[in-house]
């Protein structure tokens, strides 16, 4: 199968980026969109040409490491699926690709489809944890936790922190990804002790890095994880919940 | 710490003499067990007389930690809580990823609550046979004992365990053991450790206890010489970004960087999982343990075609109902539907006819991967077997194939363009697991003092084959529960030393050296130019041949050959397009594919030089009488370290293993 591909290329943060043409003139449909560019890449190389560089690490799904831009959309057309997973079956012959960093104010790019999505990592720093030391846990059997219970926040804890919905929404939001996380671990046993004052700091934190949620919706449908929508009203829930409280926990 | 109590008993031990040219002998290694204590109560013992710092000194030790999987991530964010000064490094952007977060099935812990007989015993047990006693019985004990509180520690911090309706932890059984003891949270308790470990180390950053630098790449290590004795010191780090070298030192280095099977090309690991830590740390003199000790996994989707990045697992559960055959005839490029029944061999069924196609995971891998090796795989590369359901279908309808397997079988399909359910599927066996690393005495310290090493990058516990769900637990109980103790240990010894300074002599020389490295890469301009892919491509090649699923003398000394070939053009052709000062995806590949060819070398002299079959090591001239695996505990019941002494040359150097607990006995799997 022919392709074209426009890629982007940029060479550093504060470079102008542009889109380069490729032809792929022997695509096959088995192949994911990042084995596709995996093939670019060799083909330059062989010519001493520079690959495009882009993120990518486990190509099983789970470790969130590749996240682009296909056709406009995060990770591609596939519905809640990464990248990696993403094959080529549903394009034609002569169809053109477009393969382009994730797109966000609060990702900036480093460089061609590669974007720094540290803005997380600062959010999960204001209290996406539990305060617990190694070694001083009471005993796992005896901090009872409903079979419901375990398996809801374990649909929440399957974030795999690509950044996806971010990319995805038209405000930069990052409710879901911070949602996920309050809806988690305010339901293990020993979370719930901070919850207070974990929803006031990372709100805070998730309101000076990204946009504000609109309820597009946009997030939810490119989920790799399949985070439920619902997360997001996790974020005015447990900000309200903490503020009328006034507690830690 | 004084380790002798009394003067243990233990049988004289001479190294056997190696068949492999190059290979000299080197010492028996001290491996800092406290003497004439029994095994079982070794941990308990070095426990209650390591040295401790008192928590007002802990602030003037720097500790640096490389990686921030399972293990590393553990190890920075106890010894961030401790109070210590860690800066943790991670190639990734954030310590959410790292490879630990791919594992599946669960993690072990003996906690012994069922009446099922479980405890740390039968733990070590299982452990012990299952590696084939080639791992050391007293770190099999650390690993069952401490077992127990990673469970409460991980759920504590985050980790959503399956729970029973009464509100108690589930358990499976798993891996074959007779016991229930594999705690999980649906298939994806890797990710669930590795993010809840990760934002353990997450909350550290944040209270300023741990500096973390991402994207940033280790490339050299500084190994200092004081009073005739090396120390590692500090480590050189690329940023990935900027391109930039900077040297950092610190009172002790841990790696906790991962497994090697990427050396083999096509494996189930992640694409940047390498080699690199491990190799800088083997040429400074940090003994690299039974290298060649590889877990394969029976049912990987085969590889297909040359764009295929890796190799995907499919659930061993297809085994149930598919058939796995091969032609009788090498090449045979017929459709596999129109090859009458009389021209198959369904070679499981004929080998083992009791357990057939379910026989355990390195029985099939074997089986089919000897099919392979004799010319019989099929598909457009001749490297697969063929697992078939047409019969199942027959017997029991689509529609109870769809129910039992569509999830596998539709993936089958996305990844292969062939649909299972009216041409058989192909599977082959695909590198999973590197049971070799850095060897490193009961104290997790390497033959460098100072340097440390943890995880799937270490050699401990599994020995010559891993025990399922065994991986998650001992990156876990080394970062967690190991580390946390015999870090300090060494520690205390150095109260009071300044740190390294940074622009030391020691540090410029291993930036020069890593410069060196990357300037000699940019710099080939040779007759013949290609792409570091080439060269990977074929190492693998070699690679799953002769030091795969089974080995023998001609083709592991054809390998080696082989392998320097590939060395000498790589080095005289490789093209790495260009240059170091930004992200530069290609330099960083070019430079992993060269630390693979040397490793490469390595796993080929440690599987010929290991004149026994034991576990995964499975040789085809050391056999039983029924075709099994046959050890040697008279002469090989100890870990081959090794040391490089130039060019084709190697030093070995012994742990020799001993069995209190788990008295030696062949493993039977008829």
């Amino acid at each position: 199968m022919k392709l074209t591909l426009e890629i982007w290329r940029q060479a550093g943060p504060t470079h102008e980026g542009a889109f380069e043409t490729v032809d792929v003139p022997d695509a096959v449909p088995q192949m994911s969109i990042l084995e596709l560019l995996d093939h670019v890449n060799n083909r330059l190389i062989e010519q001493n040409l520079e690959p495009y560089m882009f993120a990518s690490d486990c190509r099983e799904g789970i470790c969130g490491t590749c996240g682009l831009m296909v056709n406009g959309r995060p990770h591609g057309p596939g519905q809640n699926t990464p990248a990696c997973q993403q094959r080529l079956v549903g394009y034609n012959d002569g169809d053109v690709i477009k393969l382009e960093p994730m797109r966000s104010a609060a990702f900036p790019v480093i460089k061609d489809m590669v974007v720094d999505r540290s803005a997380l990592d600062r959010v999960m720093e204001k209290g996406g944890y539990v305060s617990i030391n190694a070694g001083t846990a009471p005993d796992a059997d005896t901090l009872h936790q409903n079979h419901e219970t375990a398996e809801f926040a374990l649909d929440h804890a399957a974030c795999i922190g690509c950044g996806a919905c971010v990319a995805a929404c038209p405000n930069g939001a990052a409710h879901l990804f911070t949602g996920a996380k309050l809806v988690h671990l305010s339901l293990m046993p020993l979370g719930k002790e901070e919850r207070g004052k974990r929803a006031r700091h990372m709100v805070d934190e998730l309101e000076t890095n990204f946009g504000h949620c609109s309820l597009y919706g946009e997030c939810a449908d490119v989920c790799p994880a399949g985070i439920p929508l619902t997360a997001v009203s996790a974020i005015n829930k447990e900000r309200a919940r903490a503020a009328f409280r006034g507690k830690d926990d | 710490m004084n380790n002798t109590i009394e003067t243990a008993e233990r049988a004289e031990f001479t190294q056997p003499a190696s068949i492999v040219d190059g290979v000299s002998l080197g010492t028996i290694l001290d491996n800092a067990e406290p003497k004439g204590v029994p095994t079982k109560d070794m941990w308990d013992w070095q426990k209650d007389h390591m040295n401790l710092v008192s928590p007002l000194n802990r602030r003037k030790f720097e500790v640096l930690v490389v990686g921030t999987g399972l293990s590393g991530g553990a190890a920075a964010a106890a010894l961030g809580e401790l109070g210590y000064n860690v800066k943790v490094f991670t190639y990734h952007d954030a310590p959410r990823r790292a490879h630990s977060i791919a594992a599946q099935g669960g993690v072990n812990s003996a906690r012994g609550k069922k009446v099922d007989n479980d405890g740390a015993y039968r733990h070590v047990k299982d452990t012990v046979k299952g590696g084939d006693y080639r791992c050391r019985e007293s770190d099999c004990w650390r690993l069952a004992v401490e077992s127990v509180r990673v469970i409460d520690h991980m759920n504590a911090i985050g980790a959503p365990f399956a729970r029973e309706y009464g509100g108690t932890l589930a358990t499976r059984s798993f891996g074959g053991v007779q016991v229930s003891r594999t705690y999980y949270t649906r298939g994806q308790t890797g990710q669930q450790l590795q993010l809840s470990t990760a934002s353990a180390l997450t909350r550290q950053i944040g209270l300023g206890n741990v500096e973390i630098f991402t994207h940033a790449d280790l490339v050299d290590l500084i190994v200092t010489e004081r009073d005739g004795q090396k120390r590692c010191e500090g480590i050189v780090t690329r940023n990935l970004i900027t391109g930039e070298l900077t040297p950092f030192t610190g009172h002790a280095v841990i790696l906790a960087t991962g497994g090697y099977g990427n050396v083999y090309h096509m494996s189930t690991l992640a694409k940047n999982s390498n080699a690199g830590a491990l190799m800088r740390a083997y040429e400074l003199g940090a003994y690299f343990a039974s290298p060649a000790f590889i877990q394969f996994h029976p049912t990987g989707l085969p590889v297909n075609a040359t764009w295929q990045s890796k190799t995907i697992l499919m659930s061993e559960s297809l085994r149930n109902d598919g058939r796995i055959w091969s032609p009788k005839e090498p090449k045979d490029d017929r459709d596999p539907n129109s090859i009458p029944e009389e021209e198959r061999d369904y070679f499981l069924e004929r080998r083992y006819p009791a357990f057939g196609n379910l026989v355990p995971r390195d029985v099939a891998s074997r089986a089919i991967s000897q099919q392979i090796n004799a010319g019989l795989g099929v598909g457009p590369l001749h490297n697969s077997a063929y697992l078939d359901f047409r019969d199942a279908i027959e017997r029991l309808g689509k529609d109870t194939i769809r129910e039992r397997y569509s999830n596998l079988f539709k993936m089958y399909e996305e990844a292969i363009g062939e649909d299972p359910y009216t041409s058989p599927m192909r599977i082959a066996p695909t590198c999973h697991f590197t049971m070799g690393g850095l060897w490193t005495d009961f104290n997790e310290m390497t033959s460098i003092p100072g340097l440390f090493c943890a995880g799937e990058a270490s050699w401990t516990y599994h020995g010559a084959n891993r025990l399922g769900a065994n991986s998650l637990l001992s990156a876990s109980v080394d970062g967690w529960f190991t580390l946390p103790f015999t870090v300090p240990n060494y520690l205390a010894n150095h109260l009071g030393e300044a740190v390294l300074p940074a622009d030391s002599p020691e540090a410029a020389e291993a930036v020069e050296r890593a410069q060196a490295r990357i300037d000699r890469l940019l710099n080939i301009k040779g007759p013949n130019p290609h792409g570091a892919d080439y060269y990977h491509r074929q190492l693998g090649e070699i690679l799953y041949f002769a030091c795969g699923v089974s080995r023998n003398v001609k083709n592991l000394q054809e390998a080696i050959v082989k392998i320097r070939e590939i060395r000498a053009d790589f080095w005289a052709n490789v093209v790495v397009p260009g240059e170091q000062n930004y992200m530069n995806q290609a330099l960083e590949y070019a430079a992993r594919v060269a630390d693979y060819i040397d490793l490469g070398e390595l796993m080929c002299v440690d599987a010929l030089d290991r004149d026994e079959s034991c576990g995964a090591h499975f040789r085809d001239d050391h056999l039983s009488e029924d075709g099994e695996a046959e050890r040697d505990d008279e002469n090989w019941c100890f870990v081959s370290a090794w040391e490089p002494a130039g060019e084709g040359k190697f030093i070995r150097h012994a742990d020799p293993l001993y069995f209190e607990s788990i008295p030696l006995q062949t493993r039977n799997y008829k």
